[in-house]
């Protein structure tokens, strides 16, 4: 029952607190949008000058890149210089000699890429492309969108439970609960379920607005979602409220962000780690993000169900439960009992 | 379980790393007693008032409350406390508050709105019961600190310095509310830096250079001392106390 008490008056706390509220429901997905503005812009056509190539050359790379005619040579230099295009070629003999502007990767293999197409296509047959998974036309926020939603949500919930969890130190309301017959998990628990339906909420509007708003690739089941995303949640909020008893004010739990937030996004998917140091790799198994991401990849892009991802939810479950003991354990610096 | 010491404090000594701040600390109150403690501020009277809490633990000795061996859950439960500073929900009105805590007593909610209504009236604070404690002012927040400690019903009554911040004509309805409780039994250990306040316990405790300098009821120490008021009585024991400890 003091369970309970803790987690209503949590919640009455939290419903005068409008600045937290809009945090913790605005903030995520205001995010997630600038993500998805950034992420899913259109495949662009790269823009080739072109100083002197045969007529064939030209009329087949006309219908794969946007192509003007110069002069000459320095004018192309200029232009590149100035960013107004991204290559352009000329030829020398038989051998067309290409100048990129180099400092841009992603611009670099779109260039690349063009002209490889240009050299294959009449060679081969066209190969027939299945995809296991996703489509030809998924692009990279499509594919990280399930991560980036997952790691929105531990983030905001780290935060926002963290700092509720210090201000109950700083303000003394800990040490004087702790003089009733509150017992130390009862605390830990309450907190527990009273960020849990902010959470809760939270993590349906993220939820309903990636895959309803940014139209987010949804191959399984929303519910599913829904409890890998709480499931995650619990570990964060977990988290959170452990590392604030090692914090004694707000600046120095935000020290935390950059040492075990940041690296847990790093680490869980969004880049490939398969060439990675070996250590790399077992780190990022240390990390709970890394098992929330798995499994939402697995059932938003691969259509899994809970039961294929139960490997992962169980080590979410395990972290949860973790940290929770450990909090539980940190408060006995403030009563044995 | 012995009726007359309601608290019993035995070879106490607390220590934060090396610095020790109490060392053989010897003392008992009896029920129904009001105990002064006296002490310049830092001397260790925060520290045995947590003790006797069960917030802390004794680097050595027995703490021990109506019986039983503190820490402990059960005890806590008959000891109303009231904390130096005010520990309140900024956030909630002061009426929830005092339903927050009253729960953690496993206070059931028909009984413990009733019992806000009453320790809310007792503290005059009636009409400010929806207002925020954002809103309140210092003294009003020490008032609902007090009503909080008491919502209960304790047996004990443990205050670290209830009346600072709080005015003259309020400070005597205290002090009447205190003797009220007296009589209906309840044991207080109070801790004061005010020394007309003082008279008003029935013993007091000096405290000073990490031990008891002296205690008894205010006319033995005032008389003993060879002083007329208490204020002369806790300035000769000072001084006493560092003449003893060179």
């Amino acid at each position: 029952m003091r369970v309970l008490s803790i987690a209503k008056r949590l919640i009455k706390q939290l419903r005068g607190d409008k600045r937290s509220i809009a945090l913790m429901f605005v903030a995520p997905v205001f995010v997630m949008y600038l993500l998805s503005a950034i992420l899913t812009s259109a495949t662009t056509t790269p823009n080739i000058d072109i100083i002197s190539a045969p007529e064939a050359y030209v009329t087949k790379l006309q219908s794969l890149a946007n192509i003007t005619k110069v002069d000459n040579e320095e004018i192309a230099l200029n232009n590149l210089k100035d960013k107004s295009i991204d290559a352009y070629i000329i030829f020398n003999g038989n051998i067309p000699k290409i100048t990129l502007e180099g400092a841009d990767p992603s611009i670099t293999s779109l260039v690349m890429n063009t002209l490889n197409k240009l050299s294959t296509s009449s060679v081969m047959l066209k190969p027939e492309i299945v995809f296991l998974h996703g489509s030809k036309d998924m692009g990279s926020f499509d594919s990280m969108a399930p991560i980036l939603m997952g790691f929105f949500i531990f983030f905001f919930v780290f935060l926002i439970a963290g700092v509720a969890f210090l201000r109950e130190r700083i303000s003394g309301t800990l040490d004087r609960i702790l003089a009733t017959p509150l017992k130390r998990w009862e605390i830990v628990l309450g907190y527990f379920l009273g960020f849990g339906l902010f959470v809760a909420i939270q993590t349906i509007i993220l939820q309903v607005f990636s895959v309803y708003g940014l139209n987010v690739p949804m191959v399984g089941s929303f519910w599913s979602v829904l409890v890998i995303n709480l499931v995650l949640a619990s570990g964060s909020l977990a988290l959170g409220t452990l590392l604030s008893a090692f914090a004694r004010n707000e600046f120095q739990l935000f020290q935390f962000i950059p040492i075990v937030i940041v690296p847990q996004i790093m680490f869980s998917g969004i880049f490939d780690l398969r060439n990675a140091p070996a250590w790399a790799r077992i780190l990022s198994k240390i990390f709970p993000m890394t098992y929330g991401a798995e499994a939402l990849r697995d059932v938003m892009l691969r259509g899994k169900s809970l039961m294929d991802v139960k490997n992962d939810l169980l080590m979410l479950l395990g972290y949860a439960l973790l940290f929770l003991t450990l909090n539980t354990l940190a408060l006995k610096k403030y009563r044995k009992a | 379980m012995s009726v007359e010491n309601v608290i019993k404090i035995e070879h106490f000594k607390k220590q934060f790393g090396k610095s020790v701040v109490l060392e053989n600390i010897n003392l008992s109150v009896k029920k129904g007693e009001i105990l002064g403690l006296l002490g310049p501020s830092g001397s260790g009277k925060t520290t045995l008032i947590k003790a006797i809490v069960g917030m802390s633990e004794p680097t050595d000795g027995i703490v021990s409350v109506l019986g039983t061996k503190m820490p402990s859950l059960v005890a806590v439960s008959k000891i109303g406390y009231m904390a130096q500073s005010d520990a309140l929900y900024e956030d909630l009105n002061a009426y929830d508050n005092i339903l927050f805590f009253s729960s953690l007593y496993g206070m059931k909610r028909k009984e413990a709105k009733k019992r806000a209504d009453e320790v809310l009236e007792l503290v005059l604070l009636k009409n400010d019961g929806k207002k925020l404690i954002k809103d309140f002012s210092g003294g009003m927040k020490r008032r609902l600190s007090l009503a909080i400690a008491l919502v209960h019903k304790p047996e004990i009554l443990i205050l670290d310095e209830p009346t600072v911040g709080i005015d003259p004509v309020l400070r005597i309805e205290f002090w009447k509310e205190f003797e009220r409780l007296r009589k209906d039994g309840v044991t207080i250990i109070i801790t004061t830096h005010v020394m007309d306040e003082a008279e008003h316990c029935d013993r007091l405790a000096l405290i000073r250079n990490g031990g008891i300098i002296a205690i008894g009821t205010p006319d033995e120490l005032k008389e003993k001392s060879g002083e007329s008021t208490v204020e002369g009585a806790f300035l000769y024991y000072g001084r006493e106390g560092e003449v003893k400890s060179i």
